[in-house]
């Protein structure tokens, strides 16, 4: 690739990050175990979002998905130790805030919530067994917005309809929700404090083909009303349907970044594991990627991936740094 | 052949999940069985892996009309279905190393001299590696224990194998892989193979064919 390519993408990234509502540089977070080893559960990753956008994050389970989303809310255990920046651009022109550097209670009162909603994964796990949907919805409007008591009942009423949840059931609780209302309840909880930002956490998980369609198609709602979205998955099939952009990460580590009809297109993905995964679809090759992922406590100084790719060579022994948003010594040519 | 005709199961006698239900398989023959979460199709798995007894109906396996269920069930027929469960979590003995794991029906059948001998055959076809064989379930990622539960199932060498959403929590990656490993053993041995799941493009690219719930039900004739 020549140089002029280069720097034009370099361009194109910087802009990106200028008009980012989230913009996240050289993101570590390690995990200090007893007997001195470290989990390197996330290394140097970088990622923009903006308003209107779904970013995809995807990677087998397992490889540090999770813990980025969990990082940018402050909500991992003591053992983690978080380097880079994240910044979440303010409300209104106000500056950005750093949502590693924040402390719990800038977190807590600000953030989380109201600048960050978050769509858990196993909503039926994060609803309380004993309370109403209605009343979930209706303490989290209290704690959320400084709405008067008597007119908390409608804006619980009009935050459920938002996510779709039918008002009909707003006085059941959770267990006797189906996983796709249950999932609703949640997203209607996620999108009561207006945040312009979503992280949507395995959204999709266990519910079957009809309702991971709804899910997506009922998130890709909230991005097109201007909110961004980054929605972790290793469903590619949920990626496919609503995301703008993929990044794939492996073993901590994000490998490629690319536009969602590039990835899935007949361009396809550069970096040899993002085309394994791709492959491995039942409606694709249906081929697995040989071997397993390798162990965050023992990763190679080289490219995580070489010992189970096709194309790696003495070179694979340094790591690659990213070009071009593809961190591979050799990346494929795109198929078209 | 495995024959479920007009099964009447559920969890309350008063109010079966379903009523009528029939399916079945010839000697060898992978079926996909698919449905909406919710319609019953795995308690159907479990009646046929012997380990949910139905309200009425009767279940032939193999020639032999199944009259006991669960630990009841003689341990010839017992041994001649293996389970794989949709959560491979709340699947495992988590005192248990994956090694245990895989070793367990052999020893719970008298067999536990040939353990060792089995597992090193195993762990290989489902991409296990001996320092994962060591670790127990809080030490592995929700794919390797799957992997370990499928080894567990193979470990008696079955003639019938249930896998009931064995690959709804995982990547596409340990999908293929986990299917590969199903069919390298199926090609190896004849077994058949119930798979349950609401994955249409999975279940159609995996099976011989696939069989709607509905069909199921209507006791519509599915041959």
């Amino acid at each position: 690739m020549t140089g002029n390519v280069l720097r034009a993408l370099e361009a194109v990234t910087a802009e990106r990050a200028g008009t980012a509502l989230l913009s996240v540089r050289g993101l570590t977070v390690r995990f200090r175990l007893s007997g001195g080893r470290t989990v390197d559960a996330v290394s140097d990753a970088d990622l923009d979002l903006v308003p209107g956008e779904c970013l995809a994050l995807v990677g087998e389970s397992g490889c540090g998905k999770s813990v980025l989303a969990s990082a940018l809310l402050g909500l991992l255990p003591a053992n983690a130790e978080t380097t880079g920046t994240a910044l979440l651009a303010g409300p209104d022109g106000t500056g950005p805030t750093d949502l590693l550097a924040a402390g719990e209670k800038t977190l807590a009162r600000t953030v989380r919530g109201r600048r960050v909603g978050l769509v858990p994964q196993s909503p039926a796990a994060h609803l309380t067994p004993v309370r109403t949907v209605r009343a979930h919805l209706e303490e989290t409007v209290r704690a959320l917005t400084g709405v008067p008591r008597r007119e908390r009942r409608a804006r619980a009423e009009e935050a459920a309809e938002r996510a779709a949840f039918p008002a009909t059931h707003l006085d059941r609780h959770p267990h006797e929700l189906s996983g796709g209302l249950a999932q609703r309840a949640a997203t209607a909880l996620a999108l009561i404090g207006d945040a312009r930002l979503l992280l949507a956490d395995e959204p999709t998980t266990g519910l079957d083909r009809d309702l991971v369609d709804r899910t997506a198609d009922e998130l890709r709602r909230h991005v097109d009303e201007g909110r961004a979205l980054l929605l972790i998955t290793h469903d590619l099939a949920a990626a496919e349907r609503i995301a703008d952009r993929v990044a794939v990460m492996y073993a901590g580590r994000i490998v490629e970044t690319a536009p969602a009809h590039r990835f899935f297109g007949p361009a396809g993905p550069r970096h040899p594991y993002a085309r394994g995964l791709l492959d491995a679809l039942p409606e694709r090759a249906f081929t697995p990627i040989p071997g397993m992922p390798p162990e965050l406590t023992a990763l190679p100084d080289g490219c995580a991936f070489a010992p189970r790719c096709p194309r790696a060579t003495d070179l694979c022994g340094t790591r690659p740094e990213p070009r071009a948003a593809v961190a591979c010594h050799h990346p494929e040519h795109p198929r078209a | 052949m495995l024959e479920l005709n007009g099964i009447t199961a559920g969890y309350d006698r008063r109010a079966p999940v379903f009523r009528g239900a029939r399916l079945t398989l010839a000697p060898g023959e992978s079926v996909g069985l698919l449905g909406p979460s919710g319609c019953g199709k795995s308690t159907l798995a479990r009646v046929a892996a012997l380990l949910h007894r139905p309200d009425a109906g009767r279940y032939v396996l193999d020639g032999t009309e199944i009259r006991a269920w669960r630990h009841r069930a003689p341990r010839e027929l017992r041994t001649a279905v293996g389970v794989v469960f949709q959560q491979p979590r709340t699947a495992a003995d988590p005192r248990l190393t994956l090694a245990d794991l895989i070793a367990e029906p052999l020893r719970a059948t008298g067999r536990g001299a040939e353990a060792a001998a089995r597992v090193a055959d195993l762990a290989p076809t489902v991409g296990l590696t001996p320092e994962l064989l060591s670790r127990r379930p809080h030490a592995v990622s929700d794919g390797q224990l799957q992997r370990a539960c499928l080894a567990r199932a193979l470990s008696l060498r079955p003639r019938w194998l249930i896998c009931d959403e064995m690959t709804a929590m995982l990547d596409a990656s340990t999908t293929a892989a986990l299917v590969a490993a199903v069919e390298t053993y199926r090609a190896g041995t004849g077994a058949g193979l119930l798979a349950v799941g609401h994955d249409r493009v999975l279940l159609e690219r995996w099976c011989d064919r696939t069989v709607e719930w509905k069909d199921c039900l209507t006791g519509g004739d599915e041959r």
